[in-house]
Order: C-alpha cells, then sequence, then structure tokens
C-alpha cells in the first residue's frame, strides 16, 4: 500500500490560532502540528474541546478564527481538495444499516472518486484485516458496536487517505477488536499515513503515539513525547496517567 | 394514590405520556403555541362542521325506518370507514410490538406484562376510534342537529367498529406473527395495513368507474345496481347501519359484540404478549444477508455514487415500500378510468391530472425528507470531498428520479390517450415534486431515518406547506388541462405558497 506524499510541507496537519466558540469558547487560540508519518494522539477531559478541533479539521464545523492546513493545502480556502486527502471516523460509527460491508465500502469509494479496482482490492484487504469476512454481505442493521466501528474505520481507510482524523475510535470496542483496529492503523502509519487521534484510554495512547497533545478550556497545555510531557508536568518516570492528571489539575487551579 | 404497576397505576402513566406526546405533536414542544394550537382546532372543527353540512343534507330525512339507498350509503360509509380503522389498528399494533422504547424496562421490572399489553391494546381500540371519530364526528353532529338525536348513536356504532378493528388486528398480526416470524411480520404488517386502507375505497371507486365512468363512490352507492344487488330491509347486515342511525336495541347488540370480542382477544392474547415482544427484540440483532456474489466494484461519480446509496435505501425501507404501495393504489382508480375511457371519453380522463399531480407531490416530500433529512451518515456524506451544492443536487436527483419512476407508467398510457394532457400534467408533477422537495430542503433538520412516521411533529409549518404546495399545482395543473386561462391564478397561488414557505423556513433567517 503506497501513500502519495507530493506536498513539501513536513506538516500533515498545522492548526494556527483555531477558535469556535459556542455558548462559551470551545477551542480557544489552539496551535497544533501533525508531521507527516506521525501517530499523534490528542488526551483531554470531557468537554475540553478535542472533538470540536477534529470536527473543524474535517470540514464539519466552520471555525470562528484561525487557520487548518492539511500537507500545505488551506482547508478553510479549499474545502474539497483538503478533505480529498483526509478521512474523519467519529466515536458513533457511521454506517448505513440497510447496505452491506462491501456496498458500505463501494459508497465511500464512489464518494472520494477512488478507482473502482483500486478500491476493491483495498475493500477486500480492509474486510479480511479487520476480520470481517463472515459478515462481509450482511446489512450492517444487526451489527454489534464493535463490528460497526470497524465498518466504518474501513470506509476511512478505503479511499487511501493520507490523513486520518479519529475521535474516540476504541470506545466500546472488545480487546480483539480494539488489537484489530489498532493494528490496521500502525500499519497505515507504517505506510506513510498520518493519524490523530483522540482518546480517553490512556494506555493506547503512551503505547501507539509518537506524541501526545494535552487538551484542556480548549488549548493545547502540553505537547510533545511522553518523555517531553514528563518533564513540562515534573513528573519524573510517572505513568501517562499521572502527568495527564497533573497537566489538567494544573490547568483548572490556573483557571 | 393507586398502588405502582396496578392496571390503574399504569393507565395514568400512559395517559399523562400520550397527552404529552400529542401536546409535544401539536405544538412541536413550544408551550407558547398551546393557545394558538386550541384556535386552530376550534375553527378546524367549525370548518370540517360546514362542510358536513353541505355533505349529508341528503341523509337527515331518514328516520327509524330507513330506506334501502340510505342504509346502502351509510353501511358502505362505514365500511370504508372500518377498512382505515382496522389499517391504523394493524400498524398501532405492530408497532406495540416493535418499537422498543419503554419496554425493555417495563419487561425488566416485575410489573406483570399482562396487564401492560392489556392496558396498551384497550388504548390502541380507544386511539382507533378517537381518529375516526375526529372525522365522523362533525357528520354526526350535522345529522342529530338536523334530523333528531337519534343519530347520535352512530358514534357508539363507531366505537364498536373501532373495538372490532382493533380485535382483527392483534388477531392478524399474531397469525402472521406465528406463521411467518417476527422479521417478515413487520413487513408484511405494513403492506397489509396499506393496503387495507385503500382496498376498500379503491374498490369501490372502481365499481363506480366501471359502472359509471366516475370516481364518484356515492354514484355507485345511490345506483339501482346497488339497490339490486343489496339485500333484503330485514337482513341482519343492515343491523351496523341501523344501530348508527339511532336503533337502540341493535346499538346494544353491536357495543356488547365489539367489546365482548375486544376483551376476549385481550384475554386470549395478553397471556403470550412477552414472548412476541422478545421475539420482536431479537430481530435487531439478526442481519440479513444480502445475495453474495463476486465483489466488482465500478468508477462513479461522487454524485452518482450517493444517489445509487438514496434508491438502495429507498429501495429497502419497508415502511416506505409499504406507503410507495399504499400512494401506487391510489392511483389505481384513475389508471381504469384511463383505460376504460382510452380513445372514447377524453373528458373524463381530465380528473387524472390533479390526482397524479397531488401523488407526485406528497411522494417527493416523503422521499426528499428521507434524502435530505434523514441521513444517517450526515458526518461521512458532508465529509466527502465535493461542494455542500453537489451533495443536494445528487439527493434531490436521486428523489426526482423515484418519483420519475413511479409516475411514468401512467404518464405514458396518458401520452397515448391525450398527448396535450399528458404534458401537463408531466409538468404539473414536476413542478409538484420539485415544490415538496425544496419545501424539505427549506426546513431540512437533522434526524434519525426512522423518525420518518413523524416527520411532521418537527414543523408542522413545513407539513401544511408542502401539502398546499401539492394541493396548489394539483389545482393549476386540472385547470390547465381544462384550458383555462384561472390556471394562471392558481400557479401564481402555488408560488405565492411556496414564497410563504420560504418567508416562514430557518433558511430565510439570517
Amino acid at each position: 500500500m503506497t501513500i502519495p506524499t507530493k506536498t513539501t510541507t513536513p506538516f500533515a496537519l498545522a492548526i494556527g490560532g483555531l477558535s469556535k466558540r459556542f455558548d462559551r469558547p470551545a477551542v480557544d487560540s489552539l496551535d497544533l502540528t501533525v508531521r507527516a508519518g506521525e501517530f499523534y494522539t490528542l488526551l483531554g477531559p470531557n468537554g475540553a474541546g478535542k472533538t470540536t478541533t477534529l470536527r473543524m479539521v474535517a470540514g464539519l464545523l466552520r471555525p470562528d478564527a484561525g487557520s487548518i492546513a492539511v500537507f500545505g493545502i488551506d482547508a478553510l480556502a479549499e474545502p474539497v481538495a483538503a478533505k480529498r486527502i483526509m478521512a474523519w471516523v467519529p466515536d458513533e460509527p457511521m454506517i448505513y444499516d440497510r447496505l452491506t460491508p462491501y456496498e458500505y465500502l463501494e459508497f465511500v469509494a464512489g464518494l472520494w472518486g477512488t478507482e473502482a479496482k483500486r478500491a476493491q482490492d483495498q475493500a477486500r484487504d480492509l474486510i479480511g484485516w479487520l476480520g470481517l469476512e463472515p459478515h462481509a454481505n450482511e446489512r450492517c442493521g444487526g451489527f454489534s458496536k464493535g463490528m460497526r466501528q470497524k465498518v466504518a474505520l474501513a470506509g476511512a481507510l478505503v479511499h487511501d487517505p493520507r490523513l486520518i482524523i479519529l475521535d474516540e475510535p476504541l470506545t466500546g470496542l472488545d480487546a480483539g477488536a480494539a488489537r484489530q483496529v489498532k493494528d490496521v492503523l500502525l500499519e497505515r502509519v507504517r505506510a506513510g499515513a498520518s493519524v490523530i487521534m483522540t482518546t480517553h484510554i490512556l494506555e493506547v495512547a503512551e503505547r501507539m503515539a509518537e506524541r501526545i497533545g494535552v487538551i484542556s478550556g480548549g488549548r493545547l497545555i502540553a505537547h510533545g513525547t511522553l518523555e517531553d510531557l514528563r518533564q513540562q508536568a515534573g513528573t519524573l518516570g510517572g505513568s501517562l496517567e499521572d502527568i495527564f492528571l497533573d497537566l489538567v489539575a494544573e490547568e483548572e487551579a490556573a483557571a | 394514590m393507586s398502588q405502582p404497576a396496578t392496571l390503574a397505576w399504569f393507565a395514568r402513566h400512559e395517559l399523562n405520556l400520550a397527552w404529552r406526546d400529542w401536546l409535544a405533536m401539536m405544538t412541536a414542544g413550544k408551550r407558547s403555541r398551546e393557545r394558538k394550537v386550541a384556535i386552530v382546532l376550534i375553527v378546524l372543527a367549525a370548518i370540517l362542521h360546514l362542510l358536513a353540512y353541505g355533505m349529508v343534507a341528503g341523509f337527515a330525512d331518514a328516520g327509524a325506518e330507513p330506506s334501502k339507498t340510505a342504509l346502502i350509503a351509510v353501511t358502505g360509509t362505514m365500511l370504508i370507514s372500518f377498512s382505515m380503522m382496522l389499517s391504523q389498528a394493524m400498524e398501532s399494533v405492530t408497532r406495540a410490538f416493535y418499537a422498543r422504547a419503554d419496554l425493555d424496562l417495563i419487561l425488566s421490572s416485575p410489573a406483570s406484562a399482562r396487564r401492560v399489553f392489556a392496558l396498551r391494546i384497550g388504548a390502541i381500540a380507544l386511539a382507533t376510534t378517537m381518529m375516526a371519530l375526529l372525522l365522523a364526528g362533525p357528520f354526526i353532529n350535522v345529522l342529530a342537529l338536523k334530523a333528531g338525536t337519534h343519530w347520535l348513536a352512530a358514534y357508539g356504532a363507531v366505537a364498536a367498529m373501532g373495538a372490532i378493528a382493533t380485535t382483527l388486528a392483534l388477531a392478524l398480526t399474531i397469525a402472521l406473527f406465528r406463521t411467518i416470524g417476527p422479521r417478515r411480520t413487520r413487513f408484511i404488517a405494513q403492506i397489509i395495513a396499506a393496503v387495507v386502507g385503500a382496498a376498500f375505497v379503491i374498490g369501490i371507486q372502481a365499481a363506480a368507474i366501471l359502472s359509471f365512468g366516475s370516481l364518484s363512490r356515492f354514484a355507485f352507492f345511490r345506483s339501482d345496481a346497488a339497490n339490486t344487488l343489496a339485500p333484503a330491509l330485514e337482513s341482519i347486515l343492515w343491523w351496523p347501519a341501523r344501530a348508527a342511525m339511532g336503533d337502540a336495541p341493535l346499538l346494544l347488540v353491536i357495543l356488547a359484540a365489539g367489546l365482548g370480542l375486544l376483551l376476549a382477544a385481550i384475554a386470549v392474547f395478553s397471556m403470550r404478549f412477552a414472548d412476541h415482544v422478545t421475539a420482536a427484540a431479537g430481530i435487531a440483532h439478526t442481519t440479513r444477508r444480502q445475495r453474495a456474489g463476486a465483489v466488482a466494484f465500478r468508477t462513479v461519480s461522487p454524485q452518482r455514487a450517493l444517489r445509487r446509496k438514496e434508491w438502495t435505501l429507498l429501495r429497502r425501507d419497508p415502511w416506505l415500500v409499504s406507503q410507495t404501495l399504499m400512494q401506487i393504489l391510489y392511483l389505481l382508480p384513475p389508471a381504469l378510468l384511463l383505460w376504460r375511457n382510452y380513445g372514447t371519453q377524453t373528458s373524463a380522463l381530465f380528473v387524472l391530472v390533479p390526482v397524479l399531480v397531488m401523488a407526485s407531490g406528497q411522494l417527493a416530500g416523503g422521499l426528499a425528507w428521507l434524502a435530505v433529512s434523514g441521513e444517517d451518515a450526515p458526518d461521512l456524506v458532508a465529509g466527502a470531498p465535493l461542494q455542500p451544492g453537489a451533495i443536494i443536487r445528487a439527493k434531490v436527483e436521486a428523489v426526482l428520479g423515484a418519483i420519475a419512476l413511479v409516475l411514468a407508467p401512467l404518464l405514458i398510457a396518458l401520452t397515448l390517450a391525450m398527448p396535450a394532457m399528458a404534458l401537463v400534467a408531466a409538468i404539473g408533477c414536476a413542478c409538484a415534486a420539485a415544490a415538496a422537495t425544496t419545501i424539505q430542503l427549506w426546513f431540512r433538520v437533522q434526524a434519525n431515518r426512522s423518525y420518518f412516521r413523524r416527520r411532521q411533529t418537527s414543523s408542522r409549518a413545513a407539513t401544511f406547506a408542502e401539502a398546499f404546495s401539492s394541493i396548489a399545482w394539483a389545482g393549476t395543473a386540472a385547470l390547465a388541462a381544462m384550458g383555462t386561462w384561472l390556471a394562471a391564478i392558481a400557479g401564481a397561488l402555488a408560488l405565492l405558497t411556496l414564497f410563504g414557505a420560504w418567508l416562514i423556513s430557518p433558511r430565510s433567517q439570517p
């Protein structure tokens, strides 16, 4: 599997001064970068602004201010061009109950204008990797949460995106399904794709992410490798859970 | 205060929920609208009474010894009402089995499932009767006022019909459940409900067309043919009509029969209620296999992918299939009229034009809601590399394509008979469908596809605008088919309706 990397920018995603306000500021002058070919995890307490940030990147919400560049493409000025090279997987799987996984993947490939032969091979591989073969020709209506999430993930990957955005993709999955999803994502990163993912499972972030961002009150309060975070939190030798709780508590106290 | 889990306690709980549900449906959840809704209902009741006054004058003189013609008309009207009540009751009974709502909570509690079921069936009978009375009430009141209070007995006759319709619906649904299983029952019961609701009206219209070349069912009821075919005045078959017309002993008989049947059905079937509900719940966790063949993707444009997806989902939606089937069933009498008058009485064909246009508008409204508001994966579609306008265009094309497919056979047949009228009908259908779709676009909301049946509750304004628009376009097309310049006025009214809908739509707000 090859992921084309035509642009010269080192960043898969570059967010600058991003702001969004609902009743109160949800995202507040957020700066964040994800390098090309990097696995980046975004952590934060509930209501910190993680999902809002990712929805703005995916072109599903219009920011009040700021900039978003996906592989150098201004996602606010050229949303269609940016969407062409990225995929969005929300926490609640977006699939159709009356389509089978194969029909769903064909639909998504069509939406992204992917060439049929390539999409078909990709679909077959993804269905296999995610263990969906026995159910590939069944309608998704009766699928469990884990199976639905796997179908949604396959849909996100069928058009070979260069940037994969995932919001809590492992919530509600059993150990086996979670392992399959993680393996597929890591394989994609090895093939050159970039991943930005939110999760509440800190162990997953600790094991999978090259860099971690911690967001609270709509702002990025810490980011870097696990070692960088330890230094920023002053918790030498602590687990990511200790670091995360220290950072968030510090931020909340300051606010 | 009654004890929890008693029949009275459940009744109060259900009544409270039903009242809140109804109020929310009427007011779209806004308390400030309650007074307006009350005024609208009073005005509507007054209009219905005026309409009834104009329509039932002919039966007012039917006294305690009614004529055969009056008995035929009353019996025919009761049969039409009964078929519609049976349809509604079947729909409600099916929903009682399949809608999860609070059933999981109730069935996991120590409360008696039998009581819940008994109460819910009673509620279905009551709702079925109330719905019929909403329509029949003004007619009964006018007759009682004009011809004597003996006509008030018709209220009792309607109540008996409601009980019998619910009993029959219950027996039919459970028979389906036992013979074809819970998965197929949901689909088949919806189809049967649609067919039953339309069948008798369509049958009478078909008889009227074949006998008199007219769509009027009253022409059939008053015909010599019906009079000859009808049984003698002493026949037991006239009992329901006689009861409705004020024969007190017969009213007591049919009321006792109706309520007795309902109570017997509840007693017999409520024992197995929990079993049926559990079986129905199981189908949410089962999968349905599609034909497994060689996986062969086709390279298509994003717009085409969207259209194909919409058509596949529409085709696989059992509720929509039953509703479309009903629309098609209502098109059968006009089709019969077309076939009967083909090449001869072209004037009779004028009636086809508004029927087709109306059907087009109504169908388009439903399909557009499903395609636009009922998108189950809004983020996926919005996240695709497509301009928002292209997404909407593809969905509108899918809706209009489906309408064209349904109406094409009749339009083609009409073209062969009268090309000019077919052109007017086609333009009218296109306008009505486009207007209904546009209204759905202006009032679009994000909703689950399964909320389709209650889409009216999200916006009363959209529902009324859609209905008025379809009526206005049907009128325009009918007048245009007759070649009168009045069509221009009707057309202007249709456009005004559309403009009014835009003015009150959320899309016009800054």
